[in-house]
């Protein structure tokens, strides 16, 4: 009887856990970066899609990265149908062959006409991918508990005396070190002139080293607000999305600090040997049309790739603020504004971190 | 049965062998019996031996020929890492012109082809590893290669970036187009090439490896010993205790153990950090200032805190075991013959838990030194131990070479460990209860 009762329940457990799974093998799955910035896509793309074509949409979260396309596509089993990449990735997968070419003609024209070539701001179209939004890693504080002068200059961040606390920076050589040329008076422009040299590395990590025992590391997107609102740090770098929408969404005191933004590109990739891999382009054709990319900047503070989108950028979905001035694009934000150089990451990428790892670790 | 059949059968006659009641010599035929009888322990073992050979004999072998095996360059560019074998790179001259005019059909067959693993994208990556910075030098002189039409190509490979004209970057290929290379056994041991190819340490801010492996060993050590020093006396109490509060006793030690890894980890989070548990009550009992909260985690004081905890038992359980087969009389014996408590415990008990202190501190040390989780969660940026860096490798950075030899060196550091400790205890004297 309690054997009977066991290979019951066991039956039952089973079906529980592949049925669903296998009535959703032609699902499409996306894939993101998940918390705010995956819900403005899931409300701008996922849910207008899924009206339209019926097709259901499986939602995955990841922190980045191309090591688990990789895996997928040598192992030769594929579960990711459409991936949201950061450009350096999304050019190294492409150039080890990971990823589908997309053929940019068949991407919808802008409302007046325009062709889709013509419409993508320069350098956000490639061969395997095609730029949704303009994102940013800025730093933020809590108005609360930074109460005298605010915090102003990215060498603002990294002065110790002047507002005293730990500080949050995201676990990596990439951005930090442009922080840190960039905080040591190292205008914007310069940075990777003076990055791709021994002394300028030298350099950025002796400025590291002035506030390495008061960081806090930080891995995924979604920590950085949530340590600013535990009060481990009193000033972190984040995402510019995240924290807007922590302030828009959960009304908490932050406040971001635009000087010295470094400011990137998040893309579509479809990788090689996807199992739905015409949804998942019919899913990318959709997303990046105009209207689509607009609507999403309703959600988070993310600049749309397209310039016909721009215009249409209008207030946050549910509250009377603009969301312009909130883009990394507006203009008073780009005063003194890095663009993140995907090719010196591409290079150096492997040596950076390996020497930020033994900085880390000494 | 005849008269002579007897003698030859039951006593031994040095020419004719003992024979069984069919005819056959007994030794051969208790031969065939034991044969038989092992085959069949043998088949009985099968699945164990098929199961360790597809979950650890292979993959482990797999990872140390990974080590050194990376084939991307001649299967990048076959043809090129063939020619370039006959170029002296010690002449102190580029390559030939011919080795340059397969060079530059490799690469425009290369970018040709989008097949995994045999792009140009593979084989800038493999030689951005032993030259940092020099991966778009492929990348994007492969898009410009196929505009080349006609020779002379070393100068239109030169024109498209001067790079070419850089010997280091040629031996660097020479190098890497030999199927096995020791380039990523080097990196693991904080070596390298040089320019001339010479086989040196890497620059001091780039040493990563052996001093985390070096960490690795210390906190290893460090963790089984304060298990051991407060292993020691619990388990002298369970043993002694009787049979019905030891065992309420045993419970809690065996409790955290049955609980998942994850959870103590972050129970521990939980108690040490600096909002945590253990600062708030410092604080509230007046002992630190509110603006003085210890830091006691996400550093090597997280780590060693809460593997000494996860690992307790495990030494424990074989110190127990043993220490429960020793009989009281022994001390009272020593007692009674006039020594001291102290000189009894030295010479009659302690000597006697050896065994149980051998197989808990080897336990407790191997289990500690491949240590992934715990470290991940709690180690912060000082407190990670080598694995940690072996995953990064295999997830984030896709250095699986590098990742393979890194493993291979953490094999080779635990078999010597074991070696060692057989020449000083010896494993025969291991007592796991």
């Amino acid at each position: 009887m309690k054997i009977r009762n066991l290979l019951a329940g066991t039956a039952i457990g089973l079906a529980f856990a592949f049925g669903p799974a296998a009535a959703q093998a032609d699902d499409l799955t996306v894939v993101s970066w998940g918390g705010a910035y995956t819900k403005s896509q899931v409300e701008a793309y996922h849910k207008p899609f899924i009206e339209k074509t019926g097709t259901n949409i499986k939602s995955e979260d990841y922190n980045g990265g191309i090591a688990e396309i990789k895996a997928q596509v040598e192992a030769g089993n594929v579960t990711w149908d459409i991936v949201d990449v950061e450009l350096s990735d999304a050019i190294r997968a492409c150039d080890e062959g990971l990823l589908e070419t997309i053929d940019h003609s068949a991407l919808p024209p802008s409302p007046d006409g325009t062709a889709a070539t013509e419409d993508f701001i320069e350098g956000t179209l490639y061969d395997c991918a095609v730029a949704s939004i303009v994102w940013s890693t800025i730093y933020a504080y809590d108005t609360t508990k930074i109460t005298g002068d605010a915090p102003s200059t990215m060498a603002d961040f990294f002065d110790l005396e002047k507002f005293p606390g730990k500080r949050g920076l995201r676990k990596g050589a990439k951005v930090n070190l442009e922080f840190a040329l960039i905080a040591d008076g190292v205008p914007a422009k310069e940075v990777y002139d003076v990055l791709d040299t021994e002394e300028g590395v030298n350099r950025a990590f002796a400025k590291l080293d002035t506030i390495k025992d008061e960081v806090i590391w930080w891995e995924a997107g979604a920590q950085p607000p949530q340590m600013l609102a535990d009060g481990e740090v009193v000033m972190t770098t984040a995402y510019n999305g995240r924290i807007f929408n922590a302030v828009a969404g959960e009304d908490k005191p932050f406040e971001i600090v635009w000087d010295g933004q470094v400011w990137d590109l998040d893309l579509w990739v479809i990788p090689k040997g996807a199992p739905n891999k015409d949804k998942a382009m019919e899913f990318l054709k959709f997303s990046t049309a105009t209207e689509q990319l607009a609507a999403q900047a309703s959600w988070i503070s993310y600049g749309p790739a397209r310039k016909s989108s721009s215009p249409m950028v209008g207030k946050y979905h549910n509250k009377d603020i603009d969301m312009g001035p909130q883009m990394p694009t507006a203009p008073k934000n780009l005063e003194n504004a890095v663009q993140n150089n995907f090719e010196f990451w591409a290079d150096n990428a492997d040596q950076l971190n390996e020497r930020f790892n033994a900085w880390l670790a000494s | 049965m005849s008269d002579t059949a007897l003698p030859n059968t039951n006593i031994a006659q040095p020419d004719r062998p003992l024979v069984t009641a069919d005819g056959i010599p007994l030794k051969q035929k208790l031969a065939r019996t034991t044969r038989t009888m092992k085959l069949r322990a043998l088949l009985l073992t099968l699945p164990l031996v098929f199961f360790v050979f597809v979950a650890f004999v292979i993959p482990i072998g797999q990872m140390l020929h990974r080590a050194v095996h990376n084939p991307t360059v001649s299967e990048v560019a076959p043809n090129f890492a063939e020619a370039i074998q006959d170029w002296d790179a010690d002449s102190g001259e580029l390559p030939s012109e011919q080795i340059f005019e397969i060079f530059v059909q490799d690469l425009v067959t290369a970018r040709q082809n989008r097949e995994v693993g045999k792009t140009v994208g593979n084989l800038a990556t493999r030689i951005n590893y032993e030259i940092p910075g020099s991966r778009s030098l492929f990348t994007s002189t492969a898009r410009k290669a196929g505009r080349i039409e006609q020779g002379p190509y070393k100068e239109a490979l030169l024109e498209i970036d001067e790079d070419w004209g850089d010997i280091h970057l040629w031996r660097t290929l020479q190098r890497a187009s030999n199927n096995y290379t020791l380039a990523f056994m080097l990196a693991a041991v904080d070596m390298q090439y040089d320019k001339d190819g010479d086989i040196v340490q890497a620059n001091e801010l780039y040493r990563i490896y052996i001093p985390i492996l070096l960490k690795t060993i210390g906190l290893s050590a460090l963790i089984t010993f304060l298990c051991f020093l407060i292993a020691y006396p619990v388990s002298y109490l369970l043993s002694t205790l009787p049979l019905r509060t030891s065992n309420l006793l045993m419970i809690l030690v065996l409790l955290p153990f049955w609980t998942s890894l994850l959870v103590r980890t972050s129970a521990w989070i939980a108690m040490l950090q600096t909002e945590g548990i253990i600062n708030d009550i410092m604080v509230f009992l007046g002992v630190i200032g509110d603006d003085g909260r210890i830091q006691m985690i996400y550093n090597q004081t997280g780590t060693v805190i809460s593997m000494v905890h996860i690992l307790l038992p495990f030494m424990i359980l074989p110190l127990y075991s043993v220490m429960k087969t020793i009989p009281p009389s022994y001390m009272r014996a020593a007692r009674s013959m006039g020594a001291t408590q102290t000189y009894a415990f030295f010479r009659v008990y302690f000597p006697q838990t050896t065994p149980g202190i051998a197989a808990g501190t080897l336990l407790v040390f191997i289990l500690a030194i491949g240590y992934y989780i715990t470290p991940a969660l709690v180690g912060g940026s000082d407190g990670i131990f080598i694995s940690n860096l072996i995953a990064d490798h295999i997830k984030k950075t896709l250095n699986w070479s590098l990742g393979s030899a890194l493993a291979a060196i953490l094999l080779v550091v635990v078999m010597t460990l074991y070696w060692l400790y057989n020449r000083l205890v010896g494993v025969d004297k291991l007592k796991f209860g």
